[in-house]
Order: C-alpha cells, then structure tokens, then sequence
C-alpha cells in the first residue's frame, strides 16, 4: 500500500478496477495499527469483525456492486455506539458497554460499505484539549510522541495522521474536531449544528455536541459529508433539509471570495510562528482573488466563560444517567443505595469529568441559574450575533485554529483553565451552531503542523469545503505525514 | 383557636396513548417487568427524545375543556435528582413554560357550584416502579412504565377540607375520563394524586407550612389521608409546635400519614430546558382539531337533559358518571317517543345493576340501546308488567335476540284484556268464597290474597292495574 496514495478518491478507483481487494486494504491497515500501537490512538481494534466486512465488500464489488465508499476502512471515534462492539467514550465508567445498537452515522457508513476496523481513544466523555483524561491513556501525536495530539477526537486525529486509516468520524463540541486537527496536521471538519443525526452520538453537552470527520484532505472531507449529514426522525434537533452533494463544486475557484479576519484571532496571545503560518495562508489566499476585511467581534472573547457554564451544565445532566445500576461500572463497595450513587460514580469517573459535573451542577443550581446558567445562554446569543453580523461583511472568517502548537504531554494537568484557553478560537463556533473546518497551512520550526481555521455562515460546507480545497490543490502541507518508523 | 385548611391537589393523569411521552415503546399496563423498555426508556448512553404528538393533542382537549390558556409554545424541562427508577438521573417535564395555563373544574357542592382555579397542567414522562420486599435483601426496579406520558394537572390551594378535595379529585376523574384522554384506574395507578396541606389561624391571610402527601391512589385514602393531615397539624400547632415543610406518604393499613425517609435525592431539581427537544409549538390548526374533537362536557350535558327531558339535577349527575352511559341515554333518547324518565330509571336501576352483577363495563353493555327502548315501549304500552320486563332485560343480556322475541318465547305477554282477566277473577271468587266473604265484611287485606293469586294463576302476567281495578269492583260487588 502506497501511503501516499490513499485519498478516498484513489481508494475507491483502485477497489473498484481491483487494483485492490478490501481485505488486502483493511490487512495493511490492521498492520500498521499494531506497529503504531505506542501512539495509543485506538481503543479497540477487532480483526476478525473487520476482515468479516472486507470479505463481503470485495463480493459486492466483484458482482459490480456497491458505491463509492465501499470496501474503504474507517475508524469511529469512541463516542458513537456501535452495535456489538465495545463503546467506552474513552471512560471506565463504559469500560464493559457493549452497545446494542449502531449511532445513526454509523448506520450510514455501514450502508455505504464502509469497513469499520476500530474505536478511537479520546478525552474521557469528550471533555478536554489533549487526549489526556482518557481512562484508556494518553495519545501521542505522531509528529512528536512527546506532544499531545490536541482533544478530544485526539485517537481520530493521531489514526489519520499517521496514516493508521484512511478516515475517522469524531466529535466537536467545543473544537474537538478542529484543534486536534490543527496540532496533527490533518483536515477536520465540524458541519452546522443539527444537520448530523446525535442518536448513538454519547452526549456531553446536547447543544454544542456534533459529530464530525478527519482525513487528510478536503476532498476526502466532501466525499464523507454526503453520508454523514441527514435528516434522522430519531433526532428532534435533526434538521431536514434538501440534499446536497458536498462534492459538486470543490473545483470551482474562489474568484473574489471575502475572507474575514477577526482582530481578536491574530493578536498577541498566538504563537508567532502560528500567526507567520497563518498570514502567509491568508496571502496565498489573496494571490487566488480572495479579498481580505478585518473584523470587529467584541464579544467573542466572552467564548470561554460562556461556554464553561453551557456545557458542564449540559454535561452535568447528560451524565447522571451513569450510576451504575442498568449498565456500566457499579462499585462493587456499595452497601446503601446512597453509596452505590456516590461509589460507582466516583470510581467510574475520572477528575476532569467530575470537575465539570460539579461546575454544571453548580451553575443550575437555586440561586445561581440566573447569574450564571440563564446569562450565559443571553451572552451565547450576541456571539452568535457577533458572527451574523461578521458574516454581512465576508463569506468565510479565518484564522488560526490553536493559539500554540501541540505541547507536551503532562504540562497543563495542574491547571484546566490553560487548557481550556487552548480552544479560544474555536469555542465560539459551536455557541453560533456554525461550520468549522481546520486544514493544515505549515509547520513550525519544531516541526509541528499549524491548523488553519475556516468558520461559515449556517449551511456553507460546501463553500468552505471547496475554499479549503482550492488553497489544497496548491499546497502540500495536507499530503504530509510523519514519516516515522513504528516504534 | 379556629382553624382553616388549606388544601391544593397536583394529580398526575397518564394519557392514552399507544406509546411513550418520548419514544415508541408501548404503555400497555400489566406487561412481565422490563420487556417494554426500550433504549430510549433505559436511558442507554446516546439515545434521544422526541415528542409523542398524540399526548399532545390529548393535553390540548384537557386545556380546552376546562377553559385553560394555551400559549403558541410551551417547554420542555429537565428535573434533574438520582434515584434507580428514574432512568436517565433527570424526568423530562415542563417548568416555566407549561402547555395549559390556568382553567378550572366546576364541582357540585351541596351549596351549590364552585369553581376550582387550575394553576396550570402540563406535560411529563412518568418514572418506572421499585418495588420493595420481592428480592430479599434489594429493591425491583420495572421500568415498563418509565416514560409514559402524564399530564400533572395543578390547582390553586383554593380548598378548605378533605370533602372538597375528594368531590374536586372525582370531578376531575369523570371529566378526564369523559374527554377519553385517560382511562381512569385508580388501581393501575392511571390517577394519582397528591395533596398539598397546611392550616392557619381562621382570618389570616398568610399561608400555614404545608405537607405533600404523594400517591393517593384511591378517593377513600386521599379524604382519609387529607383529614389526619389537616388534625395532624392542628394537633402541633395548638400544642405550641411547628410543621417542618415535607412530603409524607399515607399508610392506609395504620390510617396515618409518615415522612418519606429522606433520600439522596436533593430539593434542588436544577431544572433548565432540554436541550435534546425543540420548543413545543402550538399551530392554530391544531387548537382547531383539538376543539373539534371536544365531546359535550359533562356539566352541558346535564343542563341540557334537565332543560330539554326535565330530569332531575341528581339524574343527570348519575347519568353522566360514565361517557359510555351518557351515549347510551343518548341514544335511548332519540327513539320515539323518547322516554327520558324511564330510560334514567332502567339505566340507573336495573341495567346499572346487571352490569355490575355481570362485572361489564358501559362500554361492554350486552343490551342495545335500541332493545331497551324497545322494553320500555313494551312496558308503557302495558304488553308487559315491569315484572315481566325485568325477566327480558336478563334474557336480553345474557342471549340477545330481541324483546319481542322474548316476550312471544316466554310466553310473556301481559295480559290486559280486561274480559281474560274478569274470567280469572271470576274464577277465583269461585274458588274462595270464605276470603271473599271477609274481604266483603270489611278485611282489607284480603285483597293482597286475591292479587297475589291471580298473578299465581296467570304466570304473573296480569296487569297488575287493570287487575287491581277489576278485582276491587268484582270482589266488592253483589255476592
């Protein structure tokens, strides 16, 4: 298998002219899983169950039979239930769940033919910026297996990264789609809130929550969307809306497409070597016609502390259906129903989960609802405006996904609200329900990859998609990965 | 000291409909414990809400009925506490936004009609059971009725003992029943109340600490729970003490009421909107198609019998105690010529009787409508004693078949023609000259002889009207 040739695109051709069998393909995927296995990136691989979907994709093929995605290996992050497969959202808590039913986008890519080869390892319940609070250990980012590979999706983004699969599914409920992207130098892309179905998808906060893909291209990106977006009766924040095909207009150029760059997003916080990336992205971008405008966003900076009283609050809800009695980790020291609560939650739950737990509980709570819970949906409601108004001005905001590179393992444990400042450019995204994309646009001088962000108005995958791709067909920052030996 | 109560009643009604408030699963009572749960209901990790659009409509009906606001949207909430029937650690309910605001229930008191304001009514899912002392050592959860639908229908703490409270609950029962929106059985805990009580000093305006008491299940335990409360607190209060705010269960075996043990749960429900489910909006078009659906309720259908048929206020109210047995007067009614009078008596007498003897509900009743008003015509156009009548009614029920059937295969016939009945008579004097000669020298009672044998000689079948007048004039006539 000629790594650099596993778009989708190729994949696809060389399975379907077999060139290819998707045995041979999940075979060599299975291979290189297990020689990478020190960068952590799954949680469970299954073989067997894999080799099984091989085996009937290449019958389909071979009866002439099957779509374009057929036979194609994928990874799905750890979140998404998957029916008869091990789905522990990167927690002990879910250590012993078998899932008895499928998320509905993994229905989807179980219908187009996709051959699922594994879980990957992420932030436990999708709550941090580093792949570090996983029950199921660390990731490491394959550029450096010192640094984090950023979080939650951080198993998706180090998979795809290293070239473990072709293309991971994952989650983004405050970045966790765009800066894992951005610290592993591959392309992620979260669509607008409501057009993926969340049945199946483990909730952390229900209206920031979305489902989301990684893959080394935009391209690759466009040729996922159409099967991850739809409407699902399943879903009532499920949006139903005519088809598109997110494939159709990636080769058209920009012409004069209006970029907005926040003020807020290219100052002094960033690191230097981020922001040179950046504004040399933004020129190229200039060279292909787009015009450049500066944006004001004065609320934007009010992101982070908006979105820590949301979503702990959400998540404080979701997750007290964990308690050990119909399913998950039950504390075998429980004596008392009091205990049972307290024991299987505390054991089953690691410290970053339960820190939110607590702040959630504590901003809904009598007598601070009001102060925190109810301004912060007000405050959530003037970034969103923040955007529309940004977006009267420009067809698409850019910027620096992360305001660093990807740091190394072990250093902001002692102080979550670092870490939660790593997700200042992408947090405000999710509050306005908006598409987000982050591609690569270079390295520093480390040698780590740097993520370009690019932000859509409601529904404009498509423009983004092909924005991100045009600037692709002229770089090939996206084409490299690191080309480390297995361990 | 002189007291006054006050008393406010929450009553959780579940709704009938085929399936959950938020999934498909079904709601059929009675099911082996825990095969109607599905994911959803369980509360596994990434399942979803959606709204059941039939429990909907049925709360519209409600919100009408009683003359409630409905606002164009309305909210669903999450109360979030801990405890092992409550799947999901949270109950999807509504807080600030209920679908029906206000309204009220107008009870019948023996002073006359009171309206009871209705603070609002709204819509939630119902938690599973635990069931204790079946597991030695652990307490059964059956989730089979975790999410099915309720409506929580609230009132303003606007009564004043536990009379009021029942006649209120009962009220309630017939309209909610009436409106089809809730099957009505106490026993499968399709009606639940829970009593607000407090007292204060006569003429205060203040409002004593009350006392919830939850899961009344039955009217006899609500007004028996209600009135030990209410002494309960007067007891206290006049011994110098204060009520500690609490919520109480009732123990019908030792006629008392007792604090819940406190659990882990906390006060603090920490309710915000559920984020999973979309506001809940409320077309004009459906306001439409729920007020058309709107049956005539109770209290018109009364007024109207009373006006147009000159029953009795206490007729109507026995006859609109069930929709079923109001559609049957109904139907009775629209026979010629209508017998309002009659039909009320043989339906809230001898059928009422039979079915309950029978154990068959109203909406079982073996015996058309149109067959009753049959018999009644038959017993007004003296071809048969109402005797005889009751005969056919039993006949009718447990065979079928029709009255004229009945009446010509028994043989039942009354007989009227005062020439058979004089031949009978005559016979009888023949045969009993001494009771004639006593009845002659002044033995009234004799009479009841004479009756009583020629309803033996004729099978019963004697009118018995035409009879007495016969016999009075041939046994006092000349010797």
């Amino acid at each position: 298998m000629n790594l650099e040739q596993t778009s989708l695109k190729t994949l696809s051709r060389d399975l379907h002219q077999k060139n290819i069998s998707s045995v041979a393909l999940t075979q060599s995927y299975l291979e290189r899983i297990q020689s990478f296995s020190e960068l952590n990136a799954f949680i469970t691989v299954d073989p067997d169950k894999a080799l099984a979907q091989a085996k009937l994709a290449d019958a389909r093929l071979a009866r002439g039979e099957g779509g374009p995605l057929t036979g194609i290996p994928i990874a799905h992050k750890d979140i998404f239930c998957t029916k008869d497969w091990r789905t522990t959202c990167g927690s002990k808590m879910l250590s012993n769940f078998i899932a008895p039913y499928d998320a509905h986008i993994v229905q989807r890519y179980q219908s187009a033919g996709m051959i699922l080869l594994g879980k990957t390892n992420m932030d436990e319940f999708a709550m941090g910026s580093s792949n570090e609070t996983s029950y199921y250990g660390p990731v490491r980012n394959p550029w450096n297996l010192q640094k984090v590979p950023g979080g939650s999706s951080g198993g998706s983004a180090a998979a795809v990264a290293a070239r473990l699969i072709p293309a991971a599914t994952a989650s983004d409920t405050g970045g966790s789609i765009r800066q894992p992207a951005a610290l592993c130098g591959i392309s992620g892309i979260k669509p607008t809130y409501g057009l993926a179905s969340r049945f199946g998808m483990i909730a952390f906060a229900s209206s920031l929550d979305q489902a989301g893909l990684m893959a080394p291209s935009a391209e690759d990106l466009a040729w996922l969307l159409n099967d991850l977006v739809g409407h699902d009766p399943r879903d009532a924040t499920s949006l139903n809306r005519t088809t598109e095909d997110y494939t159709k207009h990636l080769e058209q150029p920009i012409n004069s497409l209006k970029i907005g760059i926040p003020t807020a997003f290219m100052g002094s916080g960033t690191h230097p070597e981020i922001l040179k990336a950046i504004e040399a992205a933004l020129a190229h971008y200039q060279q292909m016609g787009a015009q450049i405008i500066e944006l004001d966003m004065p609320h934007l900076s009010l992101s982070i502390p908006v979105y820590y009283v949301l979503a702990p609050a959400e998540a404080s809800s979701n997750l007290s259906r964990y308690d050990g009695i119909r399913f998950g980790w039950r504390s075998q020291e429980a004596r008392t129903l009091s205990d049972l609560y307290a024991l299987s939650r505390g054991e089953g739950f690691g410290a970053e989960v339960k820190r939110r737990i607590l702040i959630g509980s504590y901003v809904l709570s009598q007598g601070y609802y009001s102060a925190y819970y109810l301004q912060a949906q007000k405050v959530r409601r003037l970034i969103a405006q923040d955007f529309t108004h940004a977006f009267e001005r420009c067809d698409v905001i850019m910027g620096p996904t992360t305001p660093t590179p990807a740091f190394n393992l072990n250093t902001q444990r002692s102080n979550p609200v670092e870490m939660y400042l790593s997700d200042i450019f992408t947090i405000g995204v999710n509050l306005a329900g908006l598409p987000g994309m982050s591609i690569p646009a270079g390295f520093t001088s480390d040698h780590l990859p740097v993520g370009l962000q690019l932000i859509g108005p409601h529904f404009s995958e498509a423009k983004l998609l092909q924005a991100a791709h045009q600037y692709q067909t002229q770089t090939h920052w996206h084409q490299q990965f690191p080309s480390g030996e297995p361990a | 000291m002189n007291w006054e109560v006050v008393i406010g009643l929450e009553t959780h009604v579940q709704l009938t409909t085929l399936s959950k408030m938020f999934s498909g699963s079904s709601t059929a009572f009675g099911q082996p414990p825990n095969t109607q749960a599905c994911a959803i209901d369980l509360g596994l990790p990434g399942v979803l809400p959606t709204i059941n659009q039939q429990a909907v409509f049925l709360a519209l009906r409600f919100g009408l009925a009683v003359q409630g606001k409905i606002p164009p949207y309305s909210i669903f909430a999450r109360k979030n506490y801990f405890y092992p029937d409550l799947p999901k650690g949270y109950q999807i309910s509504q807080y600030e936004h209920p679908i029906i605001q206000g309204g009220g229930v107008t009870i019948n008191t023996e002073q006359g009609h009171k309206i009871i304001p209705l603070t609002r009514a709204h819509l939630e899912e119902d938690a599973g059971k635990s069931i204790h002392g079946i597991l030695p050592g652990y307490t059964a959860i059956d989730l089979n009725r975790a999410g099915t639908p309720l409506l929580e229908i609230v009132t303003e703490p606007v009564m004043h003992s536990a009379k009021e409270a029942v006649l209120y609950a009962k009220t309630l029962h017939r309209l909610v029943t009436w409106l089809g929106i809730c099957d009505g059985n106490l026993q499968e805990g399709s009606f639940r109340c829970d009593a607000n009580v407090s007292v204060r000093p006569s003429g205060s305006i203040t409002l004593g600490t009350r006392c919830e008491i939850k899961n009344l299940n039955s009217f006899r335990f609500l007004e028996q729970a209600v009135n030990y409360e209410i002494q309960r607190h007067i007891d206290i209060l006049e011994s110098g003490g204060s009520i500690t705010q609490e919520t109480r269960l009732f123990d019908p075996d030792r006629q008392e009421t007792r604090s819940m043990r406190s659990k882990e749960e906390a006060m603090d429900y920490r309710y915000f909107p559920d984020p999973d489910l979309l506001p809940l909006v409320i077309s004009e078009q459906w306001l439409k198609e729920a007020a058309d659906a709107l049956p005539e309720l109770p209290e018109a259908c009364q007024q109207r019998w009373q006006d147009q048929y000159d029953l009795t206020a206490y007729d109507t109210e026995q006859l609109t105690q069930s929709k079923a047995m109001a559609d049957y007067f109904e139907r009775l009614v629209q026979t010629q010529p209508p017998q309002a009078k009659n039909y009320a008596n043989w339906i809230l007498g001898d059928l009422s009787a039979l079915l309950n003897r029978t154990e068959t509900t109203w909406e079982q009743c073996p015996v058309p409508a149109e067959a009753l008003g049959q018999l009644v015509q038959r017993t007004e156009d003296g071809t048969l004693s109402s005797k005889m009548a009751k005969i056919v009614l039993e006949k009718l029920a447990q065979e079928g078949h029709s009255v004229d059937y009945w009446i010509t295969h028994l043989g039942l016939k009354q007989i009227s023609d005062p020439a058979a009945l004089e031949q009978l008579i005559l016979k009888l004097i023949q045969k009993y000259p001494t009771q004639v000669a006593e009845y002659r020298s002044g033995k009234q009672k004799v009479f009841a002889f004479f009756v009583g044998q020629a309803m033996k000689a004729s099978q019963g079948q004697a009118n018995p009207t035409h009879l007495t007048t016969l016999l009075q004039k041939h046994l006092s006539g000349p010797a």
